[in-house]
């Protein structure tokens, strides 16, 4: 028997009750949509953390630097005197390595316009807008040159510029540091906070061997920023970086230690991982549900028309006829269900995005998951009903009254 | 001529509970292609059983049974469900025909089951010539409550006609219907059987019967009658006599 044949009994069978079919599908529009809802609006925050970890700057390490202990003080990470320009200059040769960015950290008062300021100067390659994905909102980065000259150049982010010069152009203008001058030649685009509340545009910017022998007089490093040469070669990145490190500080106890944005990405995806496996447990409760509503219901319905079963095998219906004709009726409650839940999800969270203003995904694979575990459960709860009015006899089904 | 049908030696017997039923108890019957038989007998005589068995919706426990040449009796599930489809059109007592669906659906239904795709345009227009050929052509889209019990089993015939079966099969077709109606249905059953169509018809109406050309008369799961009908009804005749008794009733009151 043809397979449109029998989608059309189907069908016909359905608009029969219409009620009854909208009831039974109730359960599977419901556990659909819920899950289609709940997808979009974890999917789409998941997102927005991974773009914030992202922003912070794809394919990068960090190297910090030891814990210093002193007088049983404890520093922290990047206190001890461990990492190198050397160090850094041979992290750089690696092969998965693209750029590298010696960074020295200290925090200043810093002069300008008969104003001052409290705020972080950093010491950086000329490299570090590229590493840490940064942008230049005017003027330019400092070069290679700068580093070599140990120029007083400096890169201002918003929050300074705000607070220096509030009504001015700062490019050209001079900001004094530990009472030095140092011409600003760039301003960083504002990028806001970061995920652990920091302001990434409370900055200045200074070649790192300005800061080492103009600003601190250091002759080590706070921590060394790594961008790996592509996201697939990060963790192999990580790895020659601590080899190399543990042969060139000969140490035991790893004195430095190697982060990389990976680390934050798998915690993230991992959070998210979590969230999935919650979402396709309910999904898979609620379809279970609403499976047994459509089983339920076939039930009824091979009862019901027992007689009619009757009539269709004493014309000539296969036993094999009798059952796909309820399996797709079972398949079609559970696959139209789905598709409305489908769309009633979608709708909601497309109301979210609309009026709360929060960023909602729906993922292409978690329609087609839903609709395909739609029409699975509409096959294995319409299988027993079916396969009970295939296996009626059909002498007894006819003088069923 | 090839009989339609043979049944040789045919046994039917019901395990149920301790005892063993023998329904039907060594039946044999030719029909040849052509022929009008009443199978006739009391409640319990055995004629419900045969009817299945020759209908190809039960199996004997023992004997053969050839229906077309095709030693049904062999075969399995799937095989009496094909024979079924392309050997033998049931009329039912009770007309069974799908409701809120109409008479040229009905009818179209057995040939959903054909084993060989019907193109649904040629479904369409065999089911409504089955129709015409009952007098029912002007009212394909009628659904079965909105006609007559007279209709409904002409539309039960149609369909029951329209796969081309060697084998009409009615069982107690005029059981539901009064008695003008049961001329009329009976007139139809002989009009189909004038153009050459094997008719067998259970019954247990004496009156019924006459309108056929062959009695079996079982009792008790055997055949003790098996003769021509003398006297046989027409259809036409009677409905004339039905009339003009009604006309007198009319005269005389």
């Amino acid at each position: 028997m043809r397979i449109l044949a029998s989608i059309k009994i189907a069908g016909r069978a359905l608009r029969r009750n219409k009620m009854r079919s909208l009831l039974t599908m109730l359960g599977v529009i419901i556990g659909v949509g819920a899950v289609i809802g709940s997808v979009s609006l974890t999917t789409g925050a998941t997102k927005q953390v991974e773009d914030q970890v992202a922003s912070l700057g794809e394919n990068v390490i960090t190297v910090f630097s030891g814990n210093f202990t002193s007088g049983g003080m404890r520093g922290g990470w990047g206190s001890a005197p461990t990492l190198t320009l050397d160090d850094a200059k041979a992290i750089s040769q690696l092969p998965d390595v693209a750029a590298v960015s010696q960074e020295v950290r200290d925090r200043e008062q810093i002069l300008a316009n008969g104003l001052n300021w409290n705020t972080q100067v950093m010491g950086e390659s000329p490299d570090y807008p590229q590493i840490l994905n940064r942008n230049m909102a005017s003027g330019s980065m400092f070069t290679d040159q700068d580093v070599r000259s140990l120029a007083k150049s400096a890169i201002i982010g918003k929050t300074v510029v705000d607070q220096l010069f509030p009504n001015e152009d700062p490019l050209g203008q001079t900001i004094r540091i530990r009472n030095l001058p140092f011409q600003i030649i760039g301003v960083l685009a504002p990028k806001g906070f970061n995920l652990f509340g920091q302001d990434q545009d409370d900055i200045v910017v200074v070649p790192y061997s300005s800061h080492m022998h103009r600003i601190t007089a250091r002759t080590f490093l706070n921590d060394i920023l790594v961008e790996a040469s592509s996201d697939k070669t990060i963790n192999k990145a990580q790895n020659e970086i601590t080899d190399l490190l543990t042969v060139r500080h000969r140490s035991k106890d790893p004195d430095f230690t190697v982060r990389s944005q990976a680390d934050l990405m798998d915690r993230v995806s991992a959070s998210s991982r979590a969230m999935g496996f919650l979402l396709a447990g309910v999904a898979a409760v609620s379809l279970i549900v609403g499976g047994i509503g459509i089983m339920n219901i076939m039930l009824v319905s091979v009862t019901e028309r027992t007689r009619e079963i009757g009539i269709r095998m004493a014309v000539g219906a296969r036993a094999a006829d009798i059952l796909v004709q309820f399996l797709i009726e079972a398949v079609t409650l559970s696959a139209i269900g789905g598709a409305i839940g489908i769309a009633g999800g979608m709708t909601f969270s497309w109301l979210i995005a609309y009026f709360k203003g929060w960023p909602t995904v729906t993922p292409t694979v978690w329609i087609v998951i839903a609709f395909v575990s739609s029409a699975i459960i509409g096959i294995i709860s319409g299988f027993y009903p079916a396969w009970k009015a295939s296996k009626l006899d059909p002498i007894d089904a006819l003088r069923y009254e | 001529m090839n009989p339609v049908i043979k049944l040789d030696a045919i046994h039917k017997t019901y395990h149920t509970g301790e005892v063993d039923v023998h329904a039907v108890r060594g039946v044999s019957l030719e029909v040849i292609p052509g022929e009008f038989v009443a199978l006739m007998g009391a409640s319990g005589s055995g004629k419900s059983t045969l009817m299945n068995m020759i209908g190809a919706l039960d199996r004997s426990t023992d004997g053969h049974y050839w229906l077309d040449g095709i030693d049904v009796s062999t075969l399995d599930r799937d095989a009496l469900a094909d024979v079924r489809n392309e050997k033998i059109g049931f009329v039912f007592q009770g007309f069974n025909l799908l409701s809120r669906t109409s008479a040229l659906e009905n009818v179209e239904m057995p040939m959903q089951y054909n084993r060989h795709r019907i193109h649904s345009h040629e479904q369409r227009t065999r089911a409504q010539h089955s129709l015409e050929l009952v007098g029912l052509g002007p009212r394909a889209d009628h659904h079965p409550n909105q006609l007559s019990g007279g209709q409904q089993q002409r539309v039960a015939i149609a369909r029951a006609l329209v796969n081309k079966p060697s084998l009409l099969l009615a069982d107690e077709p005029t059981g539901n219907l009064d008695s003008q109606t049961s001329i009329e249905i009976m007139g139809v059953f002989q009009k189909l059987n004038d153009q050459g169509i094997t008719i067998i018809m259970v019954t247990h109406e004496l009156d019924v019967a006459r309108f056929t050309k062959r009695m079996v008369i079982l009792r008790d799961g055997r055949i003790v009658t098996d003769e021509l009908v003398p006297n046989r009804s027409f259809a036409e005749k009677e409905l004339l006599r039905l009339r003009e008794e009604q006309q007198a009733v009319k005269l005389a009151s």
